[in-house]
């Protein structure tokens, strides 16, 4: 299963992103693969307009099952989430990346 | 001539000012005044004219034709503001974020986007007496004020003579939407008031007005609360303070029951004048 979070750095000890569109950074776990990779959003972070839509589109690319977020999207992000069908869960914005996995997999986080 | 009424920090008294100048000046001839805050128009609680006219506003939104689209994704390449997205083997267009600028229809190789109406709020003209009033109300949800407020300068600009006085009730802040409010006056007035917020907004103002190359001068509304730091920044910058309304708590009384109040307080009208003799003293410099 993939699983994604918005995190401000590309380390499992990194300080997630509260915010969805502008998130710094997204990481991506395969726990069947133990696989850890990243996504530099910075350049989208920086952008004036359609943040939310335009990272829902990477997520989209990326394809995983779940996303760990802070706030969570806004409606226009969440429009393209929804076609891909990923389960969302929020209120992890002020943990590190680890914690928020250990908190999702206690059933802890807020599921959108 | 154009005059736009212009703040920096929010409820310094833009909409005051406009419209007891509005009501000031049309005591003594036609005049105009357009509430061009279209996200919350409120010069019209204090204006109780007669409808004249309305009509609804759109504005220009690509739609996907599916049957049309070859996938090639350059449409999403040339939208800067990521209003049109590309999804595996569909296209998702979001109004809220589109700008209206053409390049994703006018590029499609195939024809695929072509743009379509979709309206965004309403205008609505009133007459009372010499007052004619126009507002523009931005549709709950929309996002674009730009090209609601760039429809409403061009009513006026094409049903009314150049030489009428116009006023412009202008939105807060220093974003797109002032700069579109503001950009075709010939002379902008910034209200502040004289507290530390008020002098912060009203330099991040004068810095916008400086950049667009617009000419401006300040009126100080509720003078006698805060400080001197603005007329102090203004004399040392050579700011013309051109007006300094007092503080006063029958002024906020009228204010909240929807009244003029330069009818009813002499200081005000008295300060009104000075802001007649400034504008009138432009005008010749203009023309």
């Amino acid at each position: 299963m993939k699983i994604v979070f918005t995190a401000k750095g590309t380390e499992w000890d990194s300080m997630m992103d509260p915010r969805f569109g502008r998130t710094e950074f997204i990481l991506m776990y395969n726990n069947e693969k133990d696989e850890f990779t990243y996504t530099d959003n910075r350049d989208v972070a920086n952008e004036a307009h359609g943040a939310g839509p335009r990272t829902a589109q990477r997520l989209f690319e990326l394809n995983p099952e779940v996303l760990i977020t802070g706030n969570g999207p806004g409606g226009n992000a969440a429009v393209v989430l929804e076609k891909a069908g990923m389960k969302i869960f929020i209120g992890a914005g002020q943990m590190t990346v680890k914690e928020a996995f250990e908190a999702y997999k206690k059933g802890e986080l807020k599921l959108l | 001539m154009k005059i736009a009424i212009a703040s920096g920090k929010g409820g310094t008294g833009k909409t005051t000012l406009s419209t007891n100048l509005a009501g000031y000046f049309a005591e003594k001839g036609e005049m105009i005044l357009a509430d061009l805050d279209v996200e919350e128009p409120n010069s019209g609680l204090f204006i109780k004219g007669e409808t004249v006219y309305k009509e609804d506003k759109y504005k220009m939104i690509p739609e996907w034709e599916q049957e049309k689209c070859s996938l090639c994704g350059l449409c999403q390449e040339v939208c800067n503001f990521h209003a049109v997205i590309q999804l595996m083997d569909q296209i998702m267009v979001f109004p809220e974020l589109c700008h209206s600028c053409y390049a994703c229809s006018e590029l499609c190789p195939t024809g695929a986007l072509p743009m379509v109406p979709k309206k965004m709020g309403e205008l609505n003209h009133f007459q009372k007496d010499n007052l004619t009033f126009v507002e523009s109300r931005l549709d709950i949800g929309q996002e674009q004020a730009v090209p609601l407020i760039s429809q409403t300068n061009e009513y006026v600009d094409k049903h009314f003579h150049k030489e009428v006085l116009k006023i412009y009730d202008s939105p807060p802040g220093t974003s797109c939407q002032v700069i579109e409010a503001v950009k075709n006056a010939d002379f902008v007035i910034l209200v502040t008031e004289p507290t530390p917020f008020g002098f912060h907004d009203l330099k991040l103002a004068i810095d916008t007005l400086k950049e667009v190359k617009i000419r401006f001068g300040v009126v100080v509304n509720r003078h006698g609360i805060g400080n001197d730091d603005v007329v102090n920044y203004c004399q040392k910058e050579s700011i013309d303070v051109i007006a300094k309304i007092p503080n006063s708590r029958r002024i906020a009384e009228l204010y909240s029951c929807g009244e003029l109040i330069y009818q009813k307080i002499p200081e005000v009208k008295h300060q009104f004048e000075n802001i007649e003799r400034y504008i009138f003293a432009i005008n010749k410099k203009v023309s």
